[in-house]
């Protein structure tokens, strides 16, 4: 087929059967919302949608390794175990955004055909990225993650925080985009390349390409543009005030799928295009910043999703912390490099698992349609709920990677130990640190759930957030109990 | 599976979802009788894993250093080195029965009185449990990872325990606790890891002697394990969390917390940092035994200055542990029983000191001694059991305080040295102040006319009380003049450890 001059490529359409399904739930949330103009069915085509999404990454994932748009060896679109687990917990992810946002739908403060359609057009965004094999689909994958979100942010009506942080966000993601596709520009110009293989087989084979300081200056912005997404220090001050304007579901759904999408796309260039020696000692300064600055700017916060928020950025560090034993030779033996990756991958699953249902939790503790509140508006809730309230605090507990939140808890483990395996010793105790440093705030919201309640104004229920919080809360027993689930597929 | 395997899972599973079930049942007083009875079965299912294989007690060049008499061992995270591995020797067996006895007493307790602070008694049953749980797996898991995974369990529900049944100023004392505690045990996650990491493996059992890992490695880990098991134990200077958390926790919370949690570090010291980096040992014991030492001169002098009962027995605690540590720190096998003894010793004296020092301030609500003098005129069988239990503490001969105490220092001096000798020496004057201290504890509280406070006391001691305190003056008793007790499961092991120490 390669070997053939006709520039017609043979596509693997099941491949792209996540893509299209993804694709098509944007489409037909779009359609219903006009023939049937009724929310309760433009949510529910979504949601269908985002399960079938799910079913099909799976379904693909199991049947072993696909890919398509080839040109010789190289492919744009590489879906695999990785991209399987990728896409399925995208679709999941925005499954349970959509069960969050009942209450903000409901209040009439965001149209709901226009949400359902720009969650279901990020959530096509993230399913191709777990299979994106060239920068540029990577990158127009990353977009099409984010685009839709500038607009959700700013969806509330008549809220001017929540405009703000819309253009906050806008003007900082741009920018990051920005950054990005210059370092892709320079990467394709030292090496030739644009498929990630390609890139990293260049750059291994030819040391003098590899030397060129303009190859350290693309690495470096490639890099730093992505750190941005994942909302890494010294690139994250954007990430609190956006979390805390953008309505609460919408901030759920930035806080983990976009997070997520950030850290797929830069494990993406850091496993296969470019060179573990030049990207190692940034990532592992990343890292050590985002974690620390993160966690010690979290204990001042007073603001439950600015808590979070702040909390976010230093679980990032973490995330990328097993990264960050590439800086080291011992770091760099094959077994040790796909040991961080994984670990990488499988800290980033915990996580978006434990962070949605620490945010269905505080969407469930809240009258329907308000932001997150201060702490103090949380205060003895889970007297009054107790299942809800118990649901929140195992979801911080297990943030904070202690036992009864064993997914959390496996999640540390996981990064301490491929970081030890990698002979990074210190950054295992910086790590080690700042999960002291992480449980005193994560308590101190946990304790305010079960202090004396101040006044009794008791949140209505709302049951598709029960709901939510109560599925990712099993799932989050399921998978502490059972880790090896999630490792083994973060590893294939 | 074999019948102590069953009994060893057993162990675990009943407190465990004795814990689920107390925190369902929406009826306080059923659900503590429930949290009982659970805490009673777990004690009649530790007490028969005595009766196990000591066929490994025959010698043999081959056999490990870690010898247990029932196993039971699955498969759970292999790609974390995570085996669910459980097992009984003589090292943990008593410190598992002492833990089931101290949580039944302290959920019979429970069932007579719930302490004042908002939380509902079941609640407090339950957590009572899971920390038993913690603390049960802590001492019979054989891999590492589990080990560490226990340590942690047990953290988070003492939190809550002191946090929400405590005293006025149970929230910072309860977050300091949390927080300390927390900082030792990622410590002992990276040191695990350290371990594992070098070697391969998470078996215990295997990796005591220090099995092929180099000099280096076994530096940094005991350096890290030390660390981590002297915040738990605790050593000065690290000890600061456990003042406050004694003297606010609830009568049952300070009795589990001195009874047996303190016990998690000295013995997680003795099986793990010990016996898998025995060369970081050696090379740490002069800096263990001087801190060891340290601790128990700096404990006993606080204590002359304390005015608040509970304080006093706490800061007690920290001499006390720092007999255990000296006498650990001796690598020596007379130091290492001295220790395991003087740990039994010391959860059944202070379990049974702080449940006195909370009956006293039940009563009269104060902890004050210089509002408590008079207590022998006006509650004489109450200041008769404190009296008792002083006497025990500060080592007095016939009692379970004195072999701990006693050999510790004979192992310190036959250790010699210019170091070791000194040690002893300062070891014993810090014996004699612990003397010191609770003699002037008993001088101010019973002696004297009764103040206004104890003036009101009635003589009687409820059923309950007996009933929880009885067993403990037998057992203190029973150790202080059989210490075969103790010291008869665990020669062999210790033994076998100190052999591979040489």
């Amino acid at each position: 087929m390669s070997a053939s001059p006709s520039v017609v490529q043979s596509v693997d359409h099941v491949a792209l059967l996540p893509a299209y399904l993804a694709a098509g739930t944007a489409v037909l949330v779009l359609l219903t919302d006009l023939v049937l103009a009724r929310p309760r069915a433009t949510v529910a085509v979504a949601a269908l949608g985002a399960v079938a999404t799910a079913l099909g990454a799976g379904l693909v994932g199991a049947g072993g390794g696909r890919r398509t748009f080839c040109v010789g060896g190289d492919c744009s679109y590489v879906f695999g175990g990785r991209a399987a687990l990728v896409g399925a917990v995208f679709a999941l992810l925005t499954l349970g955004v959509l069960g969050l946002s009942g209450g903000h739908l409901r209040a009439g403060r965001a149209p709901a055909g226009e949400y359902c359609f720009l969650l279901a057009c990020s959530m096509t965004g993230g399913v191709v990225l777990g299979a994106a094999g060239d920068l540029i689909t990577l990158i127009v994958a990353l977009e099409t993650l984010t685009l839709p979100l500038y607009v959700l942010v700013g969806l509330r009506r008549g809220s001017l925080a929540s405009a703000e942080a819309a253009v906050t966000f806008f003007v900082v993601s741009v920018v990051a985009t920005t950054v990005s596709l210059l370092g892709a520009a320079l990467l394709y110009a030292v090496s030739g390349g644009l498929h990630l293989g390609r890139v990293g087989a260049v750059l291994a084979e030819r040391p003098e390409v590899h030397d060129l300081p303009l190859t350290a200056a693309a690495v470096a912005l490639l890099v730093l543009g992505l750190a941005f997404k994942v909302a890494a220090v010294p690139f994250h001050a954007w990430a609190p005030a956006t979390y805390d304007g953008a309505p609460l579901p919408v901030a759920a759904y930035l806080s983990t799928a976009s997070k997520l999408g950030g850290v797929v796309a830069l494990l993406a260039v850091v496993t296969t295009a470019l060179p573990a020696d030049r990207t190692g000692p940034v990532l592992a300064l990343l890292a050590v910043l985002t974690m620390t600055v993160g966690n010690l700017v979290a204990l001042r916060q007073r603001r439950t999703v600015r808590l979070l928020a702040w909390s976010s950025v230093a679980q990032a560090g973490y995330i990328l912390a097993p990264l960050g034993a590439l800086a080291l030779a011992a770091g760099r033996t094959g077994e040790a490099r796909a040991g961080a990756y994984a670990a990488a991958l499988a800290y980033a699953v915990f996580f978006v698992l434990l962070e949605l249902a620490a945010f269905a939790g505080v969407t469930a503790l809240r009258p329907p349609d308000a932001d997150g509140g201060t702490l103090d508006d949380l205060r003895g809730a889970a007297r009054r709920h107790p299942w809800l309230g118990a649901g929140l605090a195992l979801a911080l507990i297990g943030l904070a990677g202690l036992p009864p939140g064993l997914a959390g808890l496996f999640a540390k483990v996981t990064v301490v130990r491929s970081l030890l395996d990698g002979g990074a010793g210190w950054l295992a105790l910086v790590v080690a640190v700042n999960a002291v440093i992480g449980l005193a705030y994560y308590l101190r919201l946990a304790a305010t759930l079960y202090a004396a309640p101040a006044a009794a104004a008791a949140a209505p229920r709302a049951r598709a957030v029960a709901a939510v919080l109560g599925v990712a809360t099993v799932a989050a027993v399921v998978v502490g109990f059972a880790p090896q689930l999630v490792l083994d597929l973060a590893a294939r | 599976m074999s019948a102590g395997g069953v009994l060893l899972v057993a162990v675990l599973a009943l407190p465990g979802l004795g814990a689920a079930v107390v925190a369902a049942i929406p009826a306080d007083r059923a659900a503590r009788l429930v949290g009982t009875v659970v805490a009673a079965l777990t004690l009649l299912a530790a007490v028969p894993l005595a009766a196990g294989d000591r066929g490994w007690f025959a010698w043999s060049g081959a056999a490990p250093a870690v010898r247990p008499w029932h196993q039971f061992d699955v498969s759970w995270v292999p790609a974390l080195d995570l085996r669910f591995h459980l097992g009984v020797d003589g090292v943990s067996y008593p410190l598992v029965v002492l833990t089931a006895l101290l949580t039944l007493l302290c959920c019979g307790y429970t069932l007579w009185r719930v302490p004042a602070g908002g939380g509902s008694g079941r609640a407090l049953v339950a957590l009572l449990l899971v920390v038993e749980v913690g603390i049960l797996g802590t001492f019979l898991a054989l891999d590492l990872v589990l080990f560490f995974l226990f340590f942690e369990v047990v953290l988070l529900p003492m939190y809550a325990v002191i946090a929400g049944w405590g005293g006025e100023d149970r929230r910072r004392a309860a977050r300091k606790f949390a927080l300390y505690t927390l900082f030792g045990s990622v410590l002992l996650l990276v040191g695990v890891y350290v371990v594992v990491a070098a070697a391969g493996t998470a078996d215990i059992v295997a990796l005591t002697g220090g099995a092929g890992l180099s000099r280096n490695t076994q530096l940094f880990a005991f350096t890290l394990l030390a660390v981590a098991f002297a915040v738990k134990s605790p050593l000065w200077p690290l000890h600061s969390w456990l003042p406050d958390a004694h003297t606010q926790a609830p009568t049952v919370g300070s009795v589990v917390l001195a009874g047996v949690l303190l016990k998690m570090g000295t013995y997680g010291l003795i099986r793990v940092a010990v016996g898998v980096a025995p060369e970081g040992a050696r090379w740490a014991a002069p800096v263990l035994g001087v801190l060891a030492v340290a601790a128990i001169l700096v404990g006993s002098l606080v204590c002359l200055a304390q005015s608040e009962l509970k304080r006093l027995i706490a800061y007690s605690s920290v001499g006390h542990m720092g007999f255990v540590l000296l006498g650990v720190a001796t690598l020596t096998a007379t130091g290492i029983q001295a220790a395991l003894i003087g740990n039994i010793a010391h959860g059944v004296i202070t379990g049974l000191l702080f449940f006195l020092a909370g009956a006293v301030k039940d009563r009269t609500h104060t902890g004050a001694l210089a509002e408590l003098s008079g207590l022998r005129e006006t509650a004489p069988r109450l200041a008769g059991l404190l009296g008792f239990a002083a006497v025990a503490s500060l080592g007095l001969p016939g009692l379970a305080g004195f072999w701990g105490e006693a050999f510790a220092v004979i192992a310190a001096v036959e250790v010699g040295g210019a170091l070791w000798t000194t040690l002893g020496v300062l070891a014993a004057v810090g014996g004699a102040l612990t003397a010191a201290y609770f003699l002037r504890l008993l001088r101010q509280v019973t002696h004297h006319r009764p103040s206004p406070a104890v003036d009101r006391l009635t003589p009687t001691l409820a059923g309950a009380e007996v009933a929880a305190w009885a067993p403990l003056v037998l057992l203190a008793l029973a150790i202080g003049l059989a210490p075969v007790l103790v010291l008869g499961v665990a020669e062999a092991p210790v033994d076998a450890l100190v052999e591979v120490l040489r």
